[in-house]
């Protein structure tokens, strides 16, 4: 269903893949200067003039989509007790914005905050135009300064699961890590102590992706996939129906698809794939690691993730509000 | 005759319309009434198009329904005296222009229309339509114009003959009209055919009759029949009126049958979904509509005097500049929660303690301190937990008496602390959403606590449901709810120093006991203390709960002989509690009552808790955030002057490492293990020779002590 909306799309702009590539991270003021470009060259039409007209409104609408929601997100993960104080919320209303228009990202998340000892690290993460392609990370301790975090590497991941405690709540603190190695001297096996520096900054990048990948979920249909690859925002997502909302299976990992491969021809046989591109929940890995309930009356879903306590996923069913948010200690 | 039918005349009125329902439902008919309601018009009207008089297509259902109804008043025209008895003979007339009228339709459907067989029918139909003139002469004269109007005279006419319209009589009508018209000798001799008439009529009802019952043959798969399914076609079809019908009369049939699923389904659905919605919002209309029942003023003063119901928005807001708390929405509700609470319950001090999150729901916790002498229900309770206690020591006594003997000895049960003492000083309820009823926890017991300590379980959010773990937990969810919160509150709950002082008069009496006070009150000359100067210093905190020792309790109990386990247990929770109780073993002693937070411990180099200001950019109107870090999700502020602790998170305690449950103890020798009962190896080769040569010489030199040497040298061996 999703999926059909997006070709016609890009067919009524007269089929040119480069259109919509070409006014992606520009504001409205582009558009109509394109727009002009297009009626000197002849290349107008009112259906043209029609699609851009909705196409400016759509990408209006995305943009102040997460600035918007995050007040109205905050209040409905409130039920874990994790929320924001009114100067942080303020701040981050005026900072994410930038953060968005200065990094030119399509949508900007408010990802949540990792508790440390001293400070408190707020992270957030910028996403492309293709909804799973690797996002950005930053991370503030005052809500106003962002920085952008490197991307997780493997390396980075076997460095710092050695670590163990609490966040510090400083980046540049450096965890001192004492592992023996073995030095091979003429024949001689040594073992010697060497003292490993790590870098909270570095542990913070990879607790943040483990988080990510274990744990970051979307309800099923939030996203489609479109026949050339990329993914994308359904607009068309009214939300999951309430008996949907209550299964597990409604509900993927947002990230790449790991399972899906190893998935039989069989299981996979009932799969939209514009919608199913991704792994569910359902056989998640330790069975029962989250808790799903029903809140206010059946008018929101929560879920909890019992492997990261901590992250709350929200959504209320029947609408297009969803998100999660994680506050806990890494 | 008129007057007395009147009543009568308006069932005739209904009539019409109850033979239109079938039109309008595009449902199953079951009922075979309805059914042949359905039919019989279909086949009049098939007769009438190929007939003489054709009438104008577009009609409502409504009036064709009622074609029948008129043929059955029809009669009774012509015999505007008749009795009741005779209702069954007088519809045999235009059953028998039905009959006939049907036959063309009968030929139209089995064999192709040629003219020859058409005419005989046509005259026929003529013939019939004649007589009918001439009996019944309002009815077929006026079908080719308007058929409401003379439907609409006719009930006028002759409301009774309708009494003997029902479902069943117009099935038997139908097929068994014949011997009726038999009977009827004046018809017959209407007829120009005799003959024919009355051959053609029985073979027309046996192939009605058979068509109609293969029609009717159920099908094994889906449970329908095809009759119902085209006279349920046939309804959709003229119900609707859908442009050029016949070419999309598949897409018809398909969802006839498919709207015998949907409308099932949707009506299950709808049920299930929607229930919980309401329950939970009539259950919080209670809530909102609890002041309203309060009338009088006075009453509202007196309670405004003496109010249990603490503050709770204004904590939730400066917990909101701490960036904790839930929305403002659950906080009032818990709010008017806890107002129900202390209004339907002897409180004299009231408290939102926090949240605890569980699987399947939460709990939302409130503490409270009964009034004076009110609280006598929980003695019972008491007696219960006792008298369980009791049995689970006998039981135990039981299985010692039993073989092999164990050395076991059961630690002695240390008691429970009395209410409003220890850790039980406060009464704790939960409820799992504000609305639903409030539960009072039971009080908790040294042994749970300990227990609690070892343990790490998810709650789930039903009191009832059972602990499994290992060491095991004596007693269910809301037992280990209660240990939790007991410990929590003895961790986390925290005060600006100062602001609670030393009760004297208790104080004094308490002092034989270990020379500690467990009993404060508020400092009314408390000041205050700067904001700043609470985020720079721990020991401006101070606890003001008691620690809970590890023996469970907060007040130490002597043990007549205290064994050797609860040493070893002291050992393994030094680490996991904050306390620093001191080594010896005769007496436990925890920190006293308002001890500085500064003198925590630390857990593995990780301070016990984290100060800071809610707000960097405004430090003037700021408050001070205290955060444990042994709880994850206890809170404490102070403004200065005023403080409030709150704990939402899921009841685990933090560390750093993962959880692992404690290990088996040793397994108990079952008997004591000596030299007699150790298994010995066998002796090498070089041994046998040694012992053979030995034998030789000992045989020789007759000396034996050497043999025992080595005996016990092996002996020595084994048992290394």
């Amino acid at each position: 269903m999703g999926a059909s909306v997006r070709p016609s799309f890009s067919e009524g702009l007269g089929g040119e893949q480069g259109w919509p590539e070409a006014l992606r991270g520009r504001g409205p003021q582009a558009v109509s200067g394109i727009l002009t470009a297009l009626r000197r060259a002849g290349l107008w039409s009112p259906r043209r003039q029609l699609l851009l007209a909705t196409w400016q409104a759509l990408s209006r609408a995305l943009g102040t989509m997460d600035a918007e929601s995050l007040l109205l997100s905050l209040e409905l993960a409130s039920g874990s007790g994790q929320g924001l104080s009114p100067d942080r919320r303020a701040s981050l209303l005026t900072s994410l914005p930038l953060v968005k228009r200065d990094y030119r990202y399509d949508r900007v998340l408010f990802w949540g905050r990792i508790l440390g000892l001293v400070a408190d690290y707020y992270i957030a993460q910028g996403l492309s135009e293709d909804q799973l392609a690797p996002r950005k990370t930053l991370y503030s301790l005052n809500c106003m300064e962002w920085s952008l975090l490197p991307p997780a590497t493997e390396e980075m991941m076997a460095q710092t699961s050695v670590v163990k405690g609490r966040f510090m709540g400083d980046p540049s603190h450096e965890y001192e890590h004492t592992e023996l190695q073995k030095i091979n001297e003429g024949g001689k096996v040594f073992e010697e102590e060497v003292v490993v520096q790590i870098k909270e900054e570095t542990r913070l990048v990879s607790i943040i992706d483990q988080i990510d990948k274990a744990v970051a979920i979307i309800p099923r249909g939030a996203l489609f996939k479109t026949p050339f690859g990329p993914i994308h925002v359904n607009r068309t997502f009214e939300g999951l129906s309430l008996s949907e909302a209550k299964k597990l299976s409604s509900y993927f990992h947002f990230r790449e698809p790991v399972q899906l491969k190893n998935k039989t021809l069989l299981e996979k046989a009932d799969l939209d794939p514009s919608l199913d591109f991704m792994d569910s929940l359902e056989h998640d890995i330790p069975k029962g690691s989250w808790s799903i309930q029903m809140e206010r009356g059946n008018a929101l879903v929560v879920l909890r993730s019992l492997l990261w306590p901590g992250l709350t996923f929200f959504h209320a069913p029947r609408t297009k509000n969803c998100g999660y948010i994680y506050v806990g200690t890494g | 005759m008129e007057d007395s039918t009147s009543p009568k005349r308006e069932k005739a009125n209904q009539d019409p319309r109850e033979a239109g329902q079938p039109w309008e439902e595009v449902t199953a008919a079951s009922s075979q009434g309805l059914e042949s309601g359905l039919s019989e018009p279909l086949e009049l009207e098939q007769g009438l198009e190929t007939g003489p008089q054709p009438r104008s297509p577009p009609q409502s259902p409504q009036s064709r329904a009622s074609i029948p109804l008129d043929d059955l008043t029809g009669p009774g025209a012509s015999y505007p005296p008749s009795p009741p008895q005779e209702a069954s003979y007088t519809p045999s007339p235009p059953a028998l222009a039905r009959q006939d009228l049907a036959a063309p339709w009968q030929s139209d459907k089995t064999t192709s229309v040629n003219p020859e067989a058409g005419t005989p029918h046509f005259h026929y139909l003529e013939q019939s339509s004649d007589k009918g003139e001439s009996t019944v002469s309002h009815t077929f004269q006026s079908e080719g114009s308007t058929f409401q109007q003379s439907q609409q005279t006719k009930h006028d006419l002759h409301g009774p003959e309708n009494v003997n319209y029902n479902n069943s009589k117009q099935k038997e009508l139908r097929f068994n009209i014949f011997q009726d018209e038999d009977s009827n000798s004046n018809y017959d001799l209407d007829y120009a055919e005799p003959g024919v008439s009355e051959l053609a009529p029985s073979m027309l009802e046996i192939t009605i009759q058979s068509a109609k019952a293969y029609l009717q043959k159920t099908s094994s798969k889906s449970g329908l029949n095809l009759y119902d399914h085209l006279s349920d076609m046939l309804a959709k079809v003229l119900d609707e009126r859908p442009e050029n019908a016949v070419d999309i009369i598949e897409s018809i049939s398909q969802d006839v049958k498919m709207g015998h699923f949907r409308k099932k389904l949707d009506t299950l659905q709808n049920e299930n979904e929607m229930l919980p919605t309401y329950e939970i919002a009539e259950k919080q209309r209670a809530l909102f509509l609890q002041g309203n029942l309060e009338g009088a003023d006075q009453e509202l003063e007196d309670e405004i005097a003496e109010n249990a119901l603490p503050n709770v928005m204004e904590s939730a807001f400066y917990f909101e500049q701490a960036g904790v708390g839930l929305g403002t929405d659950e906080t009032y509700r818990i709010f008017l929660a806890l107002k129900q609470l202390t209004d339907t319950h002897p409180i004299q001090r009231c408290r939102f303690w926090g949240k605890i999150l569980g699987l399947e729901m939460n709990y939302i916790v409130a503490e409270v301190e009964f009034r004076e002498g009110e609280d006598e229900e929980d003695v019972e309770e008491e007696d219960v937990t006792e008298e369980r206690d009791d049995a689970d020591s006998e039981a135990d006594e039981d299985d010692e008496d039993q073989l092999p003997r164990t050395f076991y000895k059961t630690p002695q049960a240390i008691p429970k602390e009395e209410n409003r003492t220890g850790a039980n000083k406060y009464v704790y309820f939960v409820c799992n959403e504000p609305g639903r009823p409030w539960v009072k926890l039971p009080s908790v017991t040294p042994a749970q606590i300990v227990t609690a300590r070892k343990i790490k379980k998810f709650f789930t959010g039903r009191l009832d449901a059972p602990i499994i773990s290992y060491p095991p937990f004596p007693g269910n969810e809301s037992n280990y709810l209660r240990a939790q919160i007991a410990r929590i509150s003895a961790g986390t709950h925290v005060s600006p120093l100062g602001f609670y002082q030393f009760g004297e008069e208790e104080g004094e009496e308490e002092e034989e006991v270990e020379g500690r006070r467990d009993s404060f009150e508020e400092n009314p000359d408390f000041e205050g203390i700067q904001v700043i100067d609470l985020v720079e210093s721990l020991s401006n905190w101070v606890h003001h709960v008691q620690h809970i020792l590890s023996q469970g309790r907060c007040n130490w109990f002597n043990p007549i002989q205290k064994s050797e386990e609860e040493e070893e247990e002291e050992d393994e929770e030094k680490e996991e509690e904050k306390g620093e109780e001191p080594d010896y073993t005769e007496q436990e002693v925890g920190p006293p009552l308002l001890t500085p937070i500064s003198e925590d411990l630390e857990i593995q180099n990780i301070p016990p808790w984290t100060t800071r200001l809610s707000s960097n950019l405004i430090p003037q109107y700021a408050v001070a955030v205290l955060r444990s870090n042994l709880w994850p999700g206890a809170y404490a502020f102070s403004n200065g002057k005023k403080f409030e602790n709150v704990y939402i998170g899921w009841g685990h305690k933090y560390s750093p490492d993962n959880y692992t449950p404690p290990a088996l103890p040793p397994v108990y020798q079952e008997y004591p293990s000596g030299a007699e009962i150790t298994e010995m190896d066998d002796p090498t080769v070089e041994e046998e020779q040694a012992f053979r040569a030995a034998q030789e010489a000992a045989v020789l030199s007759a000396e034996e002590n050497e043999e025992t040497e080595e005996d016990e040298e092996e002996d020595d061996y084994d048992q290394e």
